[in-house]
């Protein structure tokens, strides 16, 4: 196949889920003698590894393993609770991903709370949705349901610095957001399930840079690689892990260099440090992580959502015999859950990993796992 | 939720705005998080803003890589 010296878009995406490609590498795969387990840390990876066939094209002395890259999944019900506390108030709109809207909190999930308490709820694609709804209703309080990892925070960021700027008064924000390193970092130290190698988040490193993930070679020795999401990445990137496993080799390796760079994107990262600083948080099935989530600077602090709550919400308790805690982190499979396909399912979800469409559940639920 | 999706740079509408085209489908999609953006120029987008600028050369290389790649093996078998 020929390539134009300035190559299209469309030219790049063929070459990246060309099936002869993955091939080429899939028998690579095939070679490889080592049993090992794998975490796919990104929920993205877990659809595109079970979309794209190649999940099972592995042979079985390779094992995948999902992480807690769903940030609904990790998202505790103690927010979620607070999200609906928040939208069931008369003066208040609370805006958030639609992935969140059906997660059960204590009670009910949010698209629940709308038809039986009347809240206001609503769906939205990109954060500057609330924005634009914000300055069209300015009697109105809007709070941004924020959740989501690296890829997604400095969108808010960006929102929230425009809300400053333009002097808006009535766009909040619930931070209820994730950092990806010290996930690792807990993940690993924790030592619940032993994981011969990462297959690391493409839009997560594409903010934060390959060179935020040193530690793994520095403190723990775990080879890794940052793969984008077409056939070719996917495939690509297995290959230069267990070449690494192979070869004894624990290094950070970047095959989605074509997004990925080691710095990351300096200009979103700089706005993310304007508007957040680090913060301990709790993360569904790993518990409190220090410095894993964010809080709003002095500069932003007057908008947080927290400022607006005015009623005290329980610390609430996960669904009982609910395995999503133990399938976030590696130690189960989702037909492990007693509740798996019995009373759990994408019609009647009762974990989060169910519920989104990138949950580890959800997923092995579609692929008829 | 992480799913970004690569687009060209169509048109620059404003100093955080700009027109991109997803394979023929034209949408706006804020620049806030993207320094010197280009008409011409790909980025990958999440949920209404770019992230990060496609870096072409980099992809060129990959791809010259599965190239020889396919030629290598072709020739052991």
């Amino acid at each position: 196949m020929m390539y134009s010296s300035e190559g299209t878009h469309q030219e790049y995406l063929r070459a990246f889920s060309a099936p002869k490609t993955a091939q080429v590498f899939l028998r690579k795969i095939r070679q490889a003698k080592e049993s090992v387990r794998l975490m796919e840390v990104c929920g993205t990876h877990t659809v595109s590894f079970f979309k794209t066939g190649i999940r099972d094209a592995l042979p079985t002395t390779i094992k995948l393993i999902s992480g807690p890259g769903c940030p609904v999944c990790v998202t505790p019900v103690d927010i979620l609770d607070q999200a609906i506390g928040l939208a069931c108030r008369k003066d208040t709109v609370i805006f958030c991903f639609g992935d969140m809207l059906r997660v059960p909190a204590r009670a009910e999930s949010l698209e629940q709370v709308q038809a039986s308490r009347g809240a206001s709820v609503k769906m939205m694609y990109s954060p500057l949705e609330a924005f634009q709804f914000a300055q069209a209703n300015p009697r109105k309080n809007v709070v941004l349901f924020g959740v989501g990892f690296e890829t997604t925070i400095p969108l808010f960021a960006a929102v929230m610095t425009r809300a400053v700027e333009e002097g808006l008064h009535n766009l909040y924000l619930l931070p209820a957001f994730k950092l990806v390193p010290p996930a690792l970092h807990a993940l690993l130290r924790s030592k619940v399930c032993s994981i011969d190698g990462f297959i690391l988040p493409g839009h997560v490193s594409a903010i934060i840079g390959a060179a935020a993930y040193d530690f793994l070679e520095r403190h723990y020795h775990v080879p890794a690689v940052i793969a984008g999401f077409e056939p070719v990445d996917l495939a690509e990137g297995l290959w230069i892990l267990l070449e690494q496993i192979r070869q004894k080799q624990a290094n950070v390796r970047n095959e989605y260099s074509r997004f990925v760079t080691a710095e990351g994107n300096p200009g979103a990262l700089q706005i993310m440090r304007r508007v957040f600083v680090a913060a301990d948080a709790s993360w569904r099935g790993l518990g409190v992580i220090p410095m894993s989530g964010l809080a709003l600077t002095k500069e932003f602090a007057h908008l947080d959502a927290a400022s607006l709550i005015d009623f005290s919400v329980p610390a609430a308790e996960e669904p009982t015999r609910c395995r999503c805690g133990d399938v976030i982190k590696g130690v189960v499979t989702p037909p492990e859950c007693s509740l798996y396909k019995t009373d759990c399912s994408p019609e009647h979800p009762i974990g989060p990993c169910m519920v989104s469409s990138e949950g580890t559940c959800a997923a092995y639920y579609k692929y008829g796992k | 939720m992480c799913l970004a999706v690569p687009g060209k740079i169509v048109q620059l509408i404003d100093h955080r705005t700009a027109m991109i085209d997803f394979m023929g489908i034209q949408k706006q999609i804020a620049l806030d998080l993207i320094q010197d953006p280009v008409v011409g120029e790909y980025v990958i987008v999440h949920a209404g803003f770019a992230i990060q600028k496609l870096h072409a050369d980099d992809a060129r290389e990959s791809i010259k890589l599965f190239e020889e790649m396919a030629r290598h093996q072709q020739d052991q078998e």
